[in-house]
């Protein structure tokens, strides 16, 4: 069978067709390596980052963009999403610094995507 | 009131005019960019989502961090800048010099600069540019005000909403919402093809089960205080609402993600000239203005899909200005022609080197394997083949023309071969 997919990677969203049948996936439509293994992960373990932000204590800043450090099961968003919204920064943390390590287990930490609680010290 | 002198004033500190600040000073000049908001990154501080700078970078980053690292760029160079700042009026003395004035919080302010670099971005278009008739409810949001709400105050703007128009940022919040618990009940877009880059689709849309309905259109809002329903009508192909195929839906918000309109307000009192295709100024391979030493980059001179192309114009428009000398320019057209939308630069000076001049452009429809073709008076200089091409993906291009033996009477015309592969 021969699924049709987009590729998400880059902004060309190259569309791509991959079959499965074979011992050795099939791919065509990418035109980079990249989509190729965006196409064979997609039919066996699809996965996304997700982009989200997280409450502070901090009443100048009241949410913090936050980001998976990488790329998470597709059926697991929800339930990121929900331990996200449990969470409460109260230190002033900047880019790229860790909120949650190894968020349920997941093999991404959760990490801030943006200096502005350190930048409101400054003013 | 207080005052100084620079050599490029930058006005608007995003994207644009973070590249464009950076890249004059590191060819020469003493610069001042000047921010009316509290923080410098322009919507970008709250485009949280990823996906920028694959190709400046080769990484997916989120706004906030695609902006950051010019933010640090910016400040290891020390280059000036006022935040809170918002440019009132900008006149020219008799030497030439724009005087720039402003008001911030140490009060009014007038500013000397040999050149300016116009960074001013773009705006939504409301609900009242779509005539959206009925009552004036709350909850009737632009996307962008709506992921302001969301990403930056951490306020949820809606529970159950619908979505009109398929841009980009409508398909960014579509997903937005829904990750954060509202429920959206469909994208409506007016016209026959969504307007977002595919790659938004899926991942925003389909990946959630969004529906997409296409000729479709709200033409009408229901609601006193709050919103309370729209009603949805069928379009036909000049996009005016078909009778009888009204329905009512049920939601506390409607998003607008109807289209962007370049911000050239300070432009025009300049009295630079606009293109009706784009809505930005004219300029020329330097990025300059039909005003000489006024220069645009970025959203404001056309709205561009990838901030990447945002930087590496703004980057150009930043040099541009911090050589600029008042003297002569020679300039020629350059006309899009059958299928095109816009190019831009839409002119070229002769008086300055073309030999990698940046070309942007878009389509008019969607098309499949075609063939752009550069003429300068009739005589092929370039062309290229596309497997498709799509309305709401620009295509960037250098093209040597200083090789083209060009003169102050050559007509240079984009135009695209339809279906070229299809005859074989």
């Amino acid at each position: 069978m021969t699924k049709e997919l987009v590729c998400i990677v880059c902004p060309r969203s190259c569309r791509m067709q991959i079959s499965m049948d074979g011992s050795e996936p099939v791919v065509t439509g990418n035109t980079c390596k990249r989509g190729r293994d965006f196409a064979v992960r997609e039919m066996t373990d699809p996965r996304r980052t997700v982009c989200t932000t997280v409450r502070t204590a901090f009443p100048g800043v009241p949410v913090l963009p936050v980001r998976v450090s990488a790329p998470i099961p597709k059926g697991r968003i929800f339930d990121l999403m929900r331990e996200v919204n449990r969470v409460t920064v109260t230190e002033r943390l900047g880019r790229g610094d860790t909120v949650v390590p190894n968020i349920l287990d997941l093999g991404a930490d959760l990490i801030v995507t943006s200096n502005v609680l350190k930048e409101e010290t400054k003013g | 009131m207080t005052t100084g002198s620079v050599d490029v004033l930058v006005v608007g500190g995003g994207p644009a005019g973070l590249a464009a600040a950076i890249s004059a000073h590191d060819n020469g000049a003493k610069v001042l960019l000047l921010e009316r908001e509290a923080r410098l990154g322009g919507i970008l501080k709250q485009c949280i989502h990823d996906g920028f700078g694959l190709l400046r970078f080769g990484e997916q980053l989120s706004g906030p961090e695609y902006a950051e690292r010019f933010e640090d760029e910016l400040h290891a160079r020390e280059i000036e800048y006022r935040t809170l700042t918002f440019v009132t009026g900008i006149g020219q003395n008799e030497d030439g010099a724009f005087a720039v004035h402003t008001v911030g919080r140490d009060g009014v302010s007038v500013l000397y600069a040999k050149a300016l670099v116009l960074a001013t971005g773009c705006r939504e278009r409301t609900a009242k540019q779509v005539f959206i008739h009925g009552t004036r409810p709350a909850g009737i949001f632009t996307a962008g005000t709506a992921q302001h709400f969301t990403n930056l105050l951490g306020q949820m703007p809606a529970k159950r909403c619908v979505i009109l128009g398929s841009g980009d940022i409508g398909l960014i919040m579509a997903r937005r919402l829904t990750l954060e618990g509202a429920k959206v009940l469909g994208v409506y877009e007016a016209k026959a093809t969504p307007s977002g880059l595919t790659r938004n689709l899926h991942q925003c849309l389909h990946d959630y089960d969004i529906p997409l309905h296409l000729s479709h259109t709200v033409t009408r809002v229901f609601g006193s205080d709050r919103l309370e329903a729209v009603e949805i009508s069928k379009v036909d192909e000049t996009m005016s609402p078909i009778p009888g195929t009204a329905q009512r839906v049920d939601c506390d918000a409607l998003i607008l993600s109807v289209g962007l309109i370049p911000e050239n307000e300070l432009a025009e009192a300049l009295g630079v000239q606009l293109d009706g295709r784009t809505r930005g100024p004219v300029c020329d391979g330097q990025c300059m203005t039909s005003v000489d030493g006024v220069f645009s980059c970025g959203n404001a001179l056309h709205v561009n899909d990838l901030v990447d192309y945002v930087s590496k114009n703004a980057q150009q428009a930043g040099k541009a200005a911090a050589y600029y000398q008042a003297k002569p320019r020679r300039l020629i057209q350059m006309t899009p022609a059958d299928g095109l939308l816009y190019v831009v630069p839409q002119r070229l000076n002769l008086n300055e080197s073309n030999r990698a001049t940046d070309l942007y452009f878009r389509v008019r429809e969607d098309e499949n394997n075609c063939v752009l073709h550069i003429e300068a008076d009739g005589k092929e200089i370039f062309k290229k083949r596309y497997a498709f091409l799509r309305p709401p993906e620009m295509e960037n291009l250098t093209i040597d023309f200083d090789s083209c033996g060009l003169n102050e009477t050559s007509r240079v015309v984009l135009r695209l071969e339809k279906s070229a592969k299809e005859t074989v």
